[in-house]
């Protein structure tokens, strides 16, 4: 039982979730009654833009998205741009399959997100926001909307907030099912009505975002960090985590785990505290294979890997990634190359067609997988396999073609033996694989 | 002082029009030369019933069809040192593979062209061998040492690879071999 | 407006050219050429081939020097044993992609991608080619499009859209199953958009949009944009 782990509660550290579960998202009164809205309130009073900055700075906080930028750095850098208008995009476009961290936010506490944003427009500058949220959250959606007006009729949002000059205006605009909207620029372009494709950056979003004006683009749960880095410090915050990844990080643990759900952990958590600790460990006396951390762009990590700190250089360099906090728990009955092939297969259906190694590269990588995992596999697959996901990683336009090939990469420099026992011996030990075969000698 | 023993040459062609193969013979009073440093101990071109053992060289031309193609393509590979795709249908599979954008390709043109646009006596044979589901490539199937592109690949190209072979270099086809 | 000069290395060689400059053009300036396939001077570069990628010396990256522009004290590399790697990658996986066969192509030894193939010695294609069944339109009265032959460079698209304006062509579905279409999936013939210019035929780098029985080194101009935009600029 849940309330028997106490680990599940004490290494956990609920700040981004600090009222998810504890007020009625649809009450804005609870949210204030907790405290929401008085971080924008002191910025109004008290706090120069510059100031907000500052606090944001010192707190080390870095993009929540994947990436790890840091966020006072980012607001700095659209802050001192001198084109205007300016814009602020809140990314809630949440693809990675088995992630529901964004969503969980959005459904439980809108008001973290709308007050995010506030503190945000006020340090940059911008008077016009939007949330950009995937269609397939139609209850965020709602929730989202009843917020956003609950806020403006209480002149949280629109013109003169709080009785200030300060105005802010926001809306929501909707995705269309594709995962690669959730890239920075992809986004901005789906804003302005186009077809959600990366384009090259230089030009920055911080420059030129939309309508070529200076646009800053945050996750949601970055944003939802500013109003407790305002209320308490900067300082308060840059003491949680590492010193270099400060603060915490929500992660949708999911998998052959007792425990699964949506977690929030300081960074530095080891993958070995939140899988067995937290997770409370592989249920039905299975043993653990692996644990992927990072999405369909991560990496797969063996149990060799389980001191790894959670935090973006350390994941980095093992072969995951931090992404948008998606972690899978493996056991014995898993395949690793089902798992690479399963991941391929999620990003040729969700590549924007742009550029080469990512339209025309991973589509041959899957048809290898689908050779291999249907025993006609060939020991050259392996090479090949290694010399198109390096070359897919390096030569991507964008994001998703540059961390698509993380689970190949991974699978293949921790579980290569699975890889050859399936092409070798034509054998798979998760039972997953060579089912047509099976099927067509029955 | 005995002559340096002859390089043990073969060619092959599998689904090819024998084109690559007139390519080859373009090579003129150069065959001459070439006479003197090779045995063609198999070939479409001279009087040899079965594969041998122990080929230093063979030149394929063609895409693998059918079946038997890909049994011939295996123990050719199987006795030969060093495998040498001749042509584009041989590199790319090429003409001989426009069949395969068709679902079921095999089916497909035997129904077309036994059935469907046959006058008399409409009937798939069935005393040839079977076709592959795609027609391949030859690298898709085995191992290849070289390759040499071209619808057919120029005279002087075939030349080029050989004398590079024989003189114990890689040929390199930066800016010498086209497709089509 | 002043526009200030950057001085940067290329290939060891110091250049100087005006701020903004790409590395591409900064190098076409200078005498040296880095592969390309979806750039066409005086359209917006599109970045998506990937082809002219370079090194700059001091990240392990690889950048477009199409979209990059040059900084100050820049050492840029654009010939090495890795580029030279990843230009034949690039070639290969176009090549599978689709249904390409040289032999029987409109475009034979008039295409930007076969001469590639040809330069870069890509003698054979590692993976297993996909050969694919994409609509051909013929029902235009000179306009053909071939789509299996396509290559996504998309120039087709920019110049309908930036030099033409009427922006007939666009994209349809994403990533492997991306297509050209004409107005919203319409046959070419009943285009209500098309204007029937050739821009896209002379654009397209390789056989895949081109006009029926006109030899095409006829068709094709790859300067047909700059062309355009310099004789307009002239008034």
């Amino acid at each position: 039982m849940l309330y028997k782990n106490e680990a599940y509660f004490k290494k956990q550290h609920r700040l981004v979730l600090r009222n998810a579960g504890k007020i009625d998202p649809l009450r804005i009164q609870d949210y204030i009654s907790a405290g929401g809205y008085s971080a924008i309130a002191k910025c109004l009073a008290t706090m120069t833009p510059q100031g907000v900055i500052y606090e944001v700075t010192t707190s080390g906080l870095r993009g929540r998205g994947g990436a790890g930028f840091p966020t006072g750095q980012k607001w700095g850098l659209v802050s001192r741009s001198h084109n205007t208008p300016k814009y602020i995009v809140a990314n809630l476009d949440e693809g990675d399959p088995g992630v529901f961290a964004n969503r969980t936010l959005a459904e439980a506490d809108p008001h973290a997100i709308i007050e995010g944003m506030l503190i945000a427009a006020y340090a940059i500058g911008a008077e016009k926001g939007y949330i950009y949220i995937r269609s397939e959250y139609p209850l965020a959606i709602q929730t989202l909307v009843k917020a956003i007006a609950q806020a403006k009729s209480m002149s949280l949002l629109g013109d003169n907030i709080l009785e200030t000059q300060f105005k802010f205006d926001l809306e929501l605009r909707f995705g269309a099912g594709a995962f690669v909207a959730g890239e920075e620029t992809a986004i901005l372009a789906s804003v302005e009505g186009r077809r959600a494709m990366p384009r090259p950056r230089p030009p920055y979003p911080a420059n030129s975002g939309l309508w070529q004006k200076p646009t800053l683009i945050q996750n949601v749960e970055t944003l939802a960090n500013t109003p407790l880095i305002i209320q308490n410090g900067g300082l308060w915050f840059s003491k949680m985590g590492t010193p270099r990844c400060s603060g915490t990080k929500c992660f949708s643990l999911t998998g052959k785990v007792n425990n699964p759900g949506l977690i929030e952990v300081p960074m530095g958590t080891t993958l070995r505290e939140v899988v067995f600790e937290i997770g409370g460990g592989v249920p039905d006396g299975k043993k653990f294979k692996a644990v992927l951390v990072g999405g369909p762009s991560g990496g797969c990590l063996p149990e060799t890997l389980l001191e790894s700190p959670i935090d973006y250089e350390s994941l980095t360099k093992v072969g995951a990634i931090m992404g948008s906090g998606g972690i899978v728990v493996l056991d014995e009955e898993s395949c690793m190359v089902d798992t690479a092939r399963f991941f391929t297969e999620f990003c040729v259906d969700e590549s924007c067609g742009k550029c080469t190694p990512c339209r025309a590269g991973l589509a041959r990588v899957q048809e290898i997988y689908d050779k291999i995992t249907t025993g006609e596999g060939k020991m050259e697959d392996i090479t090949t396999l290694e010399k198109s996901s390096t070359f897919i990683r390096d030569a991507s336009l964008c994001g998703l073609g540059q961390t698509a090939p993380n689970p190949v990469i991974t699978t293949l420099r921790y579980f290569k033996d699975e890889y050859l026992k399936h092409i070798v011996e034509k054998k798979c030990e998760g039972g997953k694989c060579f089912k047509k075969v099976k099927e067509a000698e029955e | 002082m005995t002559a340096p023993a002859k390089v043990r040459v073969a060619t092959v062609w599998l689904s090819g029009c024998s084109g690559c193969h007139m390519s080859f013979l373009d090579q003129d009073e150069r065959l001459v030369d070439l006479a003197q440093k090779i045995q063609l101990v198999y070939s479409p071109i001279a009087d040899v019933k079965e594969f041998p053992e122990d080929v230093n060289v063979t030149l394929i031309e063609g895409a693998i069809a059918n079946e038997e193609q890909l049994h011939m393509l295996q123990k050719v590979r199987a006795r030969t040192k060093v495998l040498i795709s001749l042509g584009d249908c041989a590199v790319t599979g090429n003409v001989t593979a426009l069949r395969n954008s068709w679902r079921h390709s095999d089916q497909a043109v035997l129904e077309r062209a036994y059935k469907e646009k046959s006058d008399l006596n409409a009937a798939i044979p069935t005393d040839v061998p079977k076709l592959l589901i795609k027609a391949h490539p030859l690298h898709e199937a085995v191992k290849v040492d070289f390759y040499i592109p071209g619808c057919p690949p120029p005279a002087d190209l075939i030349n080029y690879v050989l004398t590079e072979l024989l003189a114990g270099r890689a040929p390199n086809m930066e800016g010498r071999s086209k497709y089509g | 407006m002043i526009v200030s000069s950057v001085k940067l290395k290329i290939d060891g060689v110091e250049v100087s050219v005006p701020e903004g400059t790409t590395i591409l053009k900064a190098a076409k300036d200078n005498g040296i050429i880095i592969p390309t396939l979806c750039n066409m001077d005086g359209l917006i570069p599109y970045g998506g081939c990937r082809m002219c990628l370079v090194e700059i010396s001091g990240s392990p990256k690889l950048f477009p020097a199409c979209t990059t522009p040059v900084g100050p004290e820049m050492q840029v590399t654009t010939v090495s044993d890795r580029l030279k790697e990843h230009r034949k990658m690039v070639v290969q996986m176009l090549l599978a992609e689709r249904t390409h066969i040289c032999a029987v192509c409109v475009a034979n030894d008039h295409c930007e991608l076969q001469a590639l193939a040809n330069h870069l010695g890509v003698d054979h294609v590692m993976f297993e080619r996909n050969w694919s069944n994409d609509q051909i339109d013929l029902t235009h009265d000179f306009l053909v499009i071939d789509r299996n032959r396509c290559i996504l460079c998309t120039r087709c698209i920019r110049i309908c859209d930036q030099i033409e304006g009427v922006h007939t062509l666009d994209l349809k579905l994403r990533g492997k199953d991306a297509q050209v279409i004409m107005d919203l999936d319409e046959h070419w013939a009943n285009s209500c958009s098309c204007t029937s210019c050739r821009k896209c035929a002379k654009a397209c780098p390789v056989g895949a949009i081109y006009i029926e029985s006109e030899p095409i080194e006829h068709t094709k101009r790859k300067d047909i944009a700059e062309f355009i935009l310099d004789r307009r600029n002239r008034k």
